[in-house]
């Protein structure tokens, strides 16, 4: 087009570029935002009719999925407390999936991360609260990233599949806390629900001011937020996306690779470990089985919805602590299972999946497939 | 007593009889992924498979009263879930292993969802053969007590062994597993091979559920299953994919899963929930012992994304 022009009115050709180029760039960049959301407005159209077909109303069942997740102000910071786990449990799967990764075993980090953190909060029972608290962390990061820093480096020293490894640790990190809680670190009190000694109060974390919301939430947009930046900002995050795309490539251009591995692996494990911490030190008070509620296996959901991008498990992280939070309240307006929300999970999961064929097929986002000169 | 006569033998004894329980659901999953891996894609749904056909089974027994009714029921609600796992990887740029995560999720929130009422009621249990029977020892009786699955089992481990070589199927299943690109040379569509692998790889599974649900444990609860269908996969890959060597490797895992309760039967009671882990740690280190960084996998099937 604009080698064919040879007008004299420059400003009127610059103009028109710049409107162009602007609808290109948007074109380019709306598919990111289009396709998954068309596939999350295709999988609950996919559950109204699962709805439909076990005798229920899908319009009342999303009225009450939103009254119970995002209806009210209450409902809003129940929401925002189930996310932030979700957040950290998220980056669990997100940044070893940049580095071409699937680790599925971040319940297993959540886990003893939150067993390291009871036992290091009851050992030093006595010394100086921030301190403490820091150390729970450390020891809960520490503990978990050790635990998918192990599936990472198995995976590039001895060829282990990393997502049957990371789940076989899960259920070893399970035994353990199982072994440890009801063994060597047991509250001999803690009689129906076998559990650590509970945290002293100063120990535990507490609110952000003016919401019934804890730390916790801070913690993770921050993790997200900082994932972000070493992915995008730093050469190890562009090591690990050429990594990520090419080993191969990586290691012809002098890339530590194994270390690269390791490293990430650990950190997204170490994120999960604070999650677990922050359940014990901000809702439980102490290590027990709730530890293993699933949240390492819904973050693995929020990590492919938001395609592994640590902004985006954000919004995505909130959206399904809500869809979580309104779990009771459907079971109990509507006389449907708990397990209600696990199937539309599962749905969204499938239909998000299936969403990635679609990516570069439609011409509508690639203008470089725009017709010339009309 | 008589139970204590037979003092520390009752050790191996109970291994041998857990083995046996145990490793029947390991079977039929591992075999099923075996034909779905040598056909070229991975099915990590098994264990989604393997929930759901736990309930369904439990669920048909107690409305029909038939457990092998049940065990029918299961192995078609297998056979839809690997029909559609096959049918969605066929797509460009749909990977196989997420899909396998996202069906096992799935598949164990549409079993609890349709499982709740059947938690409490009882069913029907499938018949065992008593091989025991000479002995008057009451152990030996109970580790001799064989169901009919396992037999079925050992024989389909055969079967498969024998039509993996020498069969038109077997030979079809194969070269799709290896070369795509062959396959279609030989006019074959490996979308189509593969779709029904799957398929048949996830009625496997429902059947190794279903056994679950009606034999061992023997009821259906939400927590029927604790991996069983993921440890297959890892089972497959230390088997060589070579059905024999399935049928094995899950006599090895049955018995490292009643370790614990073997154990506990003569009163070892010390660590008890770590014993649990003996499976899951048995895996672990069979796929750190067979995994190399620097040669493929020997009898590995040349178009598996796990193995690439």
């Amino acid at each position: 087009m604009a080698d064919t022009v040879s007008g004299p009115d420059v400003r009127t050709i610059l103009d028109a570029g710049g409107y162009r180029a602007a609808l290109e760039w948007t074109a380019r960049r709306a598919e990111a935002f289009v396709i998954p959301l068309a596939a999350l407005v295709v999988g609950m159209v996919l559950f109204s009719l699962f709805i439909l077909a076990v005798g229920k109303s899908p319009v009342q069942l999303y009225e009450t999925m939103w009254r119970g997740g995002f209806g009210s102000w209450f409902s809003i910071q129940n929401s925002l407390s189930r996310g932030a786990p979700l957040l950290l449990a998220a980056l669990c799967v997100a940044l070893p999936a940049r580095l071409g990764l699937v680790v599925i075993g971040g319940e297993g980090a959540i886990v003893l991360g939150g067993v390291a953190a009871a036992a290091i909060g009851v050992a030093l029972n006595g010394a100086p609260s921030f301190l403490v608290i820091l150390l729970m962390g450390v020891g809960a990061l520490a503990a978990g990233g050790i635990w998918i820093g192990v599936v990472g480096a198995l995976r590039h020293y001895r060829a282990v599949n990393e997502t049957i490894s990371s789940l076989l640790m899960a259920y070893i990190a399970i035994a353990l806390m199982n072994h440890l809680v009801e063994g060597p670190l047991r509250d001999p009190a803690s009689l129906n629900k076998p559990s650590t000694q509970p945290l002293a109060d100063i120990y535990r974390v507490g609110n952000i001011p003016g919401m019934e919301v804890h730390w916790g939430l801070v913690v993770g947009i921050l993790a997200c937020v900082l994932s972000w930046l070493l992915m995008e900002k730093t050469r190890w995050g562009f090591a690990a996306r050429i990594a990520g795309g090419n080993v191969r490539a990586a290691q012809v251009q002098g890339l530590a690779v194994g270390p690269l591995i390791a490293g990430f692996t650990a950190l997204a494990g170490g994120f999960a470990g604070l999650a677990g911490m922050l359940e014990v030190a901000a809702v439980q008070g102490s290590a027990n089985g709730s530890l293993a509620a699933g949240y390492g296996y819904t973050g693995i959901l929020v990590a492919f919805l938001a395609r592994h991008n640590p902004l985006a498990i954000i919004p995505v992280a909130i959206l399904l602590g809500g869809i979580d939070a309104s779990g009771g309240l459907i079971q109990r307006r509507m006389d449907l299972p708990d397990a209600t929300v696990l199937v539309l999970q599962g749905m969204l999961f499938i239909v998000i999946l299936f969403s990635e064929t679609f990516y570069g097929r439609f011409k509508l986002f690639n203008p470089d497939l725009w017709q010339r000169g009309t | 007593m008589e139970t204590t006569d037979i003092g520390l033998w009752g050790v191996p004894l109970a291994l041998l009889g857990g083995a046996i329980r145990v490793s029947t659901p390991f079977i039929f999953v591992s075999l099923g992924e075996a034909i779905t891996e040598r056909s070229g894609r991975i099915n990590l749904g098994l264990e989604g498979t393997l929930v759901f056909g736990a309930m369904s089974a439990y669920a048909v027994a107690v409305i029909t009263g038939s457990p092998w009714l049940g065990l029918v029921a299961a192995a078609l609600a297998g056979l839809c879930f690997g029909l559609f796992h096959g049918w969605i990887c066929k797509f460009p740029k749909v990977n196989d292993i997420a899909i396998g995560i996202a069906l096992m999720l799935f598949g164990s929130g549409l079993a609890f969802f349709f499982g709740k009422p059947f938690i409490q009621p009882s069913a029907p249990d499938l018949p065992a053969i008593p091989f025991g029977a000479w002995s008057n020892i009451p152990q030996v009786q109970a580790a001799l007590n064989v169901n009919v699955l396992f037999l079925i089992g050992a024989a389909l481990a055969v079967f498969l062994w024998w039509a993996f070589r020498n069969t038109r199927v077997g030979l079809i299943v194969r070269v799709v597993g290896d070369s795509a690109d062959a396959a279609r040379a030989m006019g074959l569509n490996p979308n189509t091979v593969r779709l029904l692998a799957t398929g048949v790889g996830g009625a496997l599974a429902g059947i190794g559920g279903a056994y679950l649900s009606l034999y061992y444990p023997g009821s259906w609860t939400e927590r029927i299953s604790s991996g069983q269908g993921l440890m297959a996969v890892a089972l497959v890959i230390f088997a060589r994919w070579n059905p024999l060597g399935c049928f094995a490797a899950a006599l090895l895992f049955g018995g490292a899963g009643a370790l614990g309760p073997a154990l506990q039967s003569v009163g070892v009671t010390q660590g008890y929930y770590l014993f649990y882990a003996a499976p899951y740690i048995l895996t672990l280190i069979i796929m750190i012992a067979t995994s190399s960084p620097s040669r493929t996998l020997a009898g590995a099937p040349g178009e598996l994304s796990i193995t690439k």
